[in-house]
């Protein structure tokens, strides 16, 4: 199983932060979620991509994960030379983690 | 000066950023019984790219489309009496007003009052800000080392509620928070204030739920197999229903595709949000932490749990400068071993380049399919197709056309079958961002009768 199985996400950018929601399809799932997909995990999941500290951030009432990621973005919209200035392709990636 | 006193009130969402669709925003402007309409349309840099066309031509500076959204939109905004507001202005509200009020003149409409809010633009007192610290760096504002080209504070409400309480039809600004646009009119309608800052909560909630428009009814959302969106095709574009008491919800048009459900919202609400106990808007501090949504009927979600701090003293202001330029060159290579000619036109260009005069920063080699968007080694098969993408940055538009044009030369000097070859060269404004005391701006507003 993969979290794309039983989550779904979104990625925004603010300069050089990129946020990445994941948000279960079933609340029930959300405990699972909660313990495998640490902010330490994430990290570890974007290896060198994100260069600063990724935080997590809960709403369970609403099955979702909020990951704050710093110095991921190459510099941001306004100045990186990457194709996805943004990185608003990154949260499609996380959905590929096994669980 | 009477106001009819509403108990509730209905405001659209016309656009998500600067070159989005117009249609749904017409569509709900004909059938949405809509009391209010926005339009965001000003993204981190676009400030800085309208200051550069204002300085040729000063009366530019505004969004590109605003003539030709108002000269669609403006017949319905005065037939179904919507108001409308905008942050189009871009760099230069003023003008922007010219213009909406020269189009309303061409489509003979008479009665409206259109207003310009100014102040955000702070360019002219910069060199007082050079030793605040930039947020995204924690040095000085003096150690940008590219020219500054324009600094926008992201104002707050007040402004717009003044314009509306001064019976404007049509609001055009600068730099605004994108919430706020849509807390106005509620600021406004319901005399909500800094006494009643969980109200403030509450709108900016909703400002934040439609300030990307089709993003909450299903655009952005689609992923075939597990996130089904009936007829992406004609997605639909959102309204909030809200009372005075701040009980409200997310809804769009019958016969419009997309879908509102709790999954749209808790994206949407989740979206560039870092903190969510922390969102910080000129207006206050909104606690997002504890938002319910709630399925009321198909397509219409109900959300509560919104509340708020007292906002902070300062502005938040992009400062936008000129950071060099941005040289691109593509070329593809397919069939039968194209990744490995791909490979070999990479290292190619990477010894060329090398040998410039000059320096390029930030250089990247490209595979399009294979690692363009996250590296994650090169695949054991075949693909089909691939696409090099060569990109860096250089200090001259005559380098970053050095650097596209060995990537576009490729043909005649590098593997056996490239084709397809584009090239790209910018120049590349980038924003830094600065906290600027609140006392120190004044807001003010432009009025034109019509």
């Amino acid at each position: 199983m993969k979290l794309w199985d039983i989550a779904h996400a979104r990625t925004g950018d603010k300069g050089n932060i990129s946020n990445i929601s994941l948000i279960v399809h079933d609340l029930r799932d959300f405990a699972l979620i909660e313990e495998k997909v640490t902010a330490e995990a994430v990290k570890n999941w974007y290896q060198d991509l994100v260069k600063g500290q990724v935080i997590r951030y809960e709403l369970p009432q609403l099955g979702a994960l909020n990951f704050v990621m710093y110095d991921a973005l190459g510099g941001g919209v306004t100045s990186s030379t990457a194709l996805d200035k943004h990185g608003k392709t990154l949260g499609a990636y996380l959905l590929e983690m096994p669980l | 000066m009477s106001k009819q006193i509403k108990s509730s009130i209905k405001i659209g969402s016309g656009a998500g950023y600067s070159g989005d669709r117009l249609d749904p925003a017409l569509e709900l402007m004909k059938r949405g019984d809509l009391d209010y309409i926005c339009f965001e349309g000003l993204a981190e840099r676009t400030i800085a790219l309208a200051q550069k066309s204002k300085m040729a031509d000063p009366s530019k500076g505004y969004n590109e489309l605003l003539t030709y959204r108002m000269e669609q939109l403006l017949p319905l905004a005065h037939k179904n009496k919507i108001k409308v507001i905008t942050n189009m202005g871009a760099a230069n509200p003023s003008a922007a007003k010219m213009a909406v009020a020269g189009q309303a003149e061409k489509l003979r409409l008479k009665g409206l009052k259109i207003a310009a809010v100014l102040g955000d633009d702070i360019y002219g007192n910069i060199k007082t800000y050079m030793d605040l610290p930039i947020l995204e760096t924690g040095r000085p504002l003096a150690s940008l080392k590219g020219k500054i080209l324009s600094a926008n504070a992201y104002l707050g409400y007040g402004g717009i509620v003044e314009a509306l309480v001064n019976e404007a039809d049509i609001i055009i600004t600068g730099r605004v928070a994108d919430p706020s646009i849509f807390l106005a009119p509620m600021v406004f309608e319901f005399g909500w204030n800094m006494n009643q800052i969980e109200k403030l909560g509450i709108g900016t909630l909703v400002g934040h739920l439609l300030e990307c428009a089709g993003q909450v009814t299903g655009g952005y959302f689609a992923d075939p197999g597990k996130k089904e969106v009936p007829e992406l095709w004609n997605l639909g574009f959102p309204y909030v229903q809200i009372d005075r008491s701040g009980q409200g919800y997310v809804s769009k048009l019958d016969g419009t595709g997309g879908l509102v459900t709790r999954a749209t919202c808790t994206e949407q609400l989740l979206y560039e949000i870092h903190d969510p106990r922390h969102y910080i808007t000129p207006d206050c501090v909104a606690d997002f932490s504890n938002v319910e949504f709630n399925e009321i009927e198909k397509d219409k979600v109900s959300f509560t749990g919104a509340t708020a701090k007292q906002p902070t003293d300062t502005y938040k202001v992009s400062v936008g400068y000129r950071n060099g330029y941005l040289g691109e060159g593509q070329m593809s290579y397919g069939g039968t071993n194209g990744l490995q000619r791909a490979l070999l036109a990479k290292e190619v260009v990477q010894k060329r380049l090398a040998r410039l005069p000059f320096p390029i920063e930030e250089l990247r080699f490209d595979l399009i399919g294979i690692n363009a968007l996250l590296d994650q080694g090169l695949p054991s098969g075949s693909p089909i197709e691939v696409r090099l993408r060569v990109a860096g940055k250089t200090g001259t538009a005559q380098q970053a056309q050095r650097l596209a044009n060995e990537v576009e030369t490729l043909y005649t000097n590098g593997p056996a079958g490239g084709g397809g070859a584009s090239k790209n060269v910018e120049e590349i404004i980038s924003i830094a961002s600065i906290l600027v005391p609140k006392k120190d701006i004044d807001i003010s507003i432009e009025y034109l009768n019509i």
